[in-house]
C-alpha cells in the first residue's frame, strides 16, 4: 500500500500539485516563447528573478511568497526590457544582448545572496533554494497563489487567443489589421515571467529554462494545430512535472526540480525520434526506402540497356543484395549462360521499360 | 483596360522620409497613385521598395509624411488596405494550415473578441479557391512549395476584400505556373476596381505587368503611366552604374514586350 500512502501524504500532494501546475503553465506559454524564437527569453527572465528574490527577502525580512512573486517578477521583466532595449537601440545581437542581461542580472543575484548569508539573518534559511527549487518546501497556501496565477493566465490568453496567435505568426500583418502588437507581445512575455515565477519554487531559476522550452519542443513534434500544440504541452508539462516529483519522493532525497527536468528531456527525445512526420525515424526511414527505390530503378535501368555485356557482375555487397531482393520479387533471374552473370525476367522487361520511359520522360 | 479613372486618386504620399541609423532609405517621396490601376515599384537593391510599403503601412517608422488612402488618412482606412508580406517574412513552420492561414485575414474585422466561425471559413475557403489551392486547404503550410506559400498569403489579402493591395515581392522565387496564376488574379482585382501597387524586381517583365510605374532609388526617380516612366533614361537614372547590365535598351524593350 506505498501508493495509497504516497498519496495522503500532506507533502507529496502539495509537491504533485504544483508540479501539475508549473506543466499547466510552462507548457502553452513556453509554446508562444518558442514559436517566437524567444526561448532563451525565458532563461534571461528565469536567472534575472533571483536578485528580484533576494531585494524582496532584504526590504520584507521574510520569504513571503507574495514579497517574492512581485520582486521577481519586477526584475524579470526589467531584464527583459533592458534585453529588448538593447537589441533595437544598439548594435549587439539577440543572442549577446541576452547572455550580458542574463549573466548581470544572476551575478547581481549572487552578490546579493551572498550578502544576506553574512548577515546572519536567522529567516533567511533556505534562500538558495531558489536556485534549484526546493519542491518539498512548497505550502498550501503558495499553490493558491501559483494555482491563481495559473488560471488568470490560461483565461487571458483564451480570450486573447487571436491576437496572440496572428502576431505570433506574422507581427507586422497583424499590425496592419490594426492590432497594437507591442502590447500584445509585452503581454506575452510577461506571462512568460509569470510562468516563470510559478516555477520558482518547484524547479529554481537555472533550470526554469527547461520548462519553457521543453515540453514545447516535444508537443511541436506531435501537432498540427497550435491549439493542439498548447494541449499537448500542458500535457507534457504536467506528465514530466507529476512523474519527476514522484521518482523523487519515492527514492528518498533526489532533487525535485532536475528530476522534473530530466522527465521532460526524456519526452523531447522520444518526441524527436518518434513522432510521426517530424520524427528523425521516420526520416531515416524515408530516406533508406528513396535510396532503395532508386538503386532498384538504377540496376533495372543498367541491366536493360546493357543487356548484352556479361562482365558487369555486381561487387559490392550492397548491389549484391538488392539484386537477390530483385529475383525474389520475380524481376531478375540467374542468365542463362550458367556464368555469373544476371538477367532480366519478363516482368523484370516490362519493369525496366518504365523506368526508362520515366527517366527520358525527366530529361527531355 | 477596364477602369483607368485617373480623378480618383488611390493613394497619396505627401513628403515622407524613412532613415535607417543617419542614412536616408527614403527622401521626399511624393506621389499619387490614382485607382484602378496595376502599379508596379521598380528600383535596383537597396533603393527602398519595401521600405517604402513598409513605412506606407507604418511598419517602419518614418521622419515625416503623411499618407492619404481614398482621401483620408491611413490609420483611418486599414480596412480598405490590404497587404501581402514578403513569403520570408514569416516561419511556415508555425503549426497550422493553409485555410486558417487565410482565415487570419478576417481577425481585423472581427475585432477583439469575436471568434472565426463557420462562416469566415467559408469565405476563407472561397479565396482558397481563386487562388486555386482549395484541395491545399487543411494541408500544414510548412509541406507547402514556395508557391503555394505565397498563394496562401495573396488568398489571406484576398479575403479582406480591401481596394487597395500593397504586394511585397510578390513574384520573388515562385515558379512560372504561380506567377502567371498570381498575375490573372491581380488583373482580375484591378479590372474588378481595385488598385494593386507591387514591388517587383524583374525588368524583364516590368512592361508586361504594369500599367503604372514607380521607379524609385531612395528618391522618386519617375513616376506615371508605364510606357512614360520605362524609359532608358530615368533607368539609367535609377539604376546608375548597374545600366550597363541592360545597356542594350531596345533588346531590354523588345524582350519585355515579347513576354506576353
Amino acid at each position: 500500500m506505498v501508493w495509497l500512502e504516497l498519496l495522503s501524504d500532506y507533502t507529496f500532494q502539495n509537491v504533485v500539485i504544483g508540479a501539475s501546475l508549473l506543466g499547466l503553465i510552462s507548457g502553452p506559454l513556453g509554446c508562444f516563447a518558442v514559436l517566437r524564437r524567444q526561448s532563451l527569453l525565458g532563461d534571461a527572465i528565469s536567472h534575472a528573478a533571483l536578485p528580484g528574490i533576494c531585494l524582496s527577502f532584504i526590504i520584507t525580512g521574510s520569504r513571503d511568497i507574495g514579497g517574492i512573486i512581485i520582486g521577481s517578477l519586477i526584475t524579470g521583466s526589467a531584464a527583459a526590457l533592458i534585453m529588448l532595449m538593447l537589441t533595437r537601440l544598439s548594435r549587439l545581437k539577440t543572442d549577446a544582448a541576452l547572455g550580458a542581461c542574463l549573466s548581470i542580472f544572476f551575478a547581481v543575484g549572487i552578490v546579493l545572496l551572498t550578502y544576506i548569508q553574512s548577515t546572519n539573518n536567522a529567516s533567511q534559511g533556505g534562500l538558495e533554494a531558489f536556485l534549484f527549487g526546493q519542491a518539498a518546501a512548497t505550502l498550501r497556501s503558495d499553490l493558491w497563489v501559483m494555482g491563481s496565477i495559473t488560471l488568470v493566465t490560461l483565461l487571458l490568453l483564451a480570450v486573447f487567443w487571436k491576437q496572440a496567435k496572428l502576431v505570433t505568426f506574422d507581427a507586422e500583418y497583424a499590425r496592419t489589421l490594426g492590432m497594437p502588437i507591442t502590447v500584445i507581445e509585452a503581454s506575452l512575455t510577461a506571462m512568460v515571467a509569470l510562468a516563470v515565477v510559478v516555477g520558482l519554487q518547484m524547479v529554481g531559476v537555472i533550470l526554469m529554462a527547461a520548462m519553457i522550452v521543453a515540453p514545447a519542443a516535444a508537443a511541436r513534434q506531435w501537432s498540427r494545430h497550435l491549439g493542439g500544440m498548447l494541449t499537448i504541452a500542458a500535457g507534457v508539462g504536467i506528465v514530466s512535472g507529476v512523474s519527476g516529483a514522484t521518482i523523487s519522493t519515492l527514492s528518498r532525497g533526489l532533487a525535485t526540480g532536475p528530476l522534473i527536468v530530466l522527465t521532460a528531456t526524456v519526452i523531447v527525445l522520444i518526441s524527436l525520434a518518434l513522432a510521426p512526420g517530424r520524427g528523425l525515424l521516420w526520416g531515416v526511414i524515408k530516406h533508406y526506402r528513396q535510396k532503395s527505390a532508386l538503386q532498384k530503378q538504377q540496376l533495372l535501368y543498367a541491366l536493360y540497356k546493357h543487356t548484352a555485356d556479361p562482365s558487369c557482375t555486381p561487387s559490392t555487397l550492397g548491389s549484391r543484395r538488392m539484386l537477390n531482393k530483385l529475383k525474389q520479387q520475380g524481376y531478375l533471374t540467374r542468365s542463362p549462360r550458367g556464368d555469373d552473370g544476371w538477367g532480366l525476367t519478363a516482368q523484370g522487361q516490362e519493369e525496366a521499360r518504365r523506368v526508362v520511359a520515366a527517366f527520358e520522360e525527366l530529361a527531355s | 483596360m477596364a477602369t483607368s479613372d485617373l480623378t480618383d486618386t488611390a493613394l497619396s504620399i505627401k513628403n515622407l522620409t524613412v532613415s535607417y541609423h543617419n542614412q536616408p532609405v527614403l527622401w521626399d517621396i511624393d506621389l499619387d497613385i490614382p485607382a484602378g490601376v496595376m502599379a508596379g515599384i521598380v528600383g535596383p537593391n537597396g533603393a527602398g521598395k519595401s521600405t517604402l510599403i513598409k513605412s506606407l503601412l507604418g511598419l517602419v517608422p518614418s521622419l515625416s509624411g503623411e499618407v492619404m488612402v481614398h482621401g483620408r488618412p491611413y490609420a483611418t482606412q486599414r480596412k480598405r488596405v490590404g497587404y501581402v508580406p514578403q513569403r520570408s517574412s514569416v516561419d511556415w513552420d508555425f503549426p497550422t494550415t493553409a485555410l486558417d492561414v487565410v482565415t487570419m485575414g478576417l481577425y481585423g474585422r472581427l475585432g477583439w473578441l469575436k471568434r472565426p466561425g463557420r462562416k469566415e471559413r467559408h469565405e476563407a475557403q472561397e479565396a482558397l479557391e481563386m487562388v486555386g489551392m482549395s484541395a491545399l486547404a487543411e494541408r500544414q503550410i510548412s509541406q507547402l512549395s514556395g508557391g503555394q506559400q505565397q498563394r496562401v498569403f495573396l488568398a489571406r489579402a484576398l479575403v479582406q476584400q480591401a481596394d487597395v493591395y500593397f504586394l511585397d515581392e510578390p513574384m520573388a522565387g515562385v515558379d512560372a505556373t504561380t506567377e502567371r496564376a498570381i498575375i490573372d488574379i491581380l488583373r482580375r482585382l484591378r479590372d474588378a476596381g481595385k488598385t494593386l501597387i507591387v514591388v517587383h524586381h524583374d525588368l524583364q517583365t516590368v512592361r508586361t505587368y504594369f500599367d503604372w510605374l514607380l521607379l524609385l532609388n531612395v528618391r522618386v526617380i519617375a513616376s506615371g503611366k508605364a510606357e512614360e516612366v520605362f524609359k532608358i533614361d530615368h533607368l539609367r537614372q535609377a539604376y546608375g552604374g548597374q545600366i550597363a547590365l541592360l545597356n542594350d535598351n531596345e533588346s531590354l524593350m523588345f524582350a519585355a514586350s515579347k513576354v506576353k
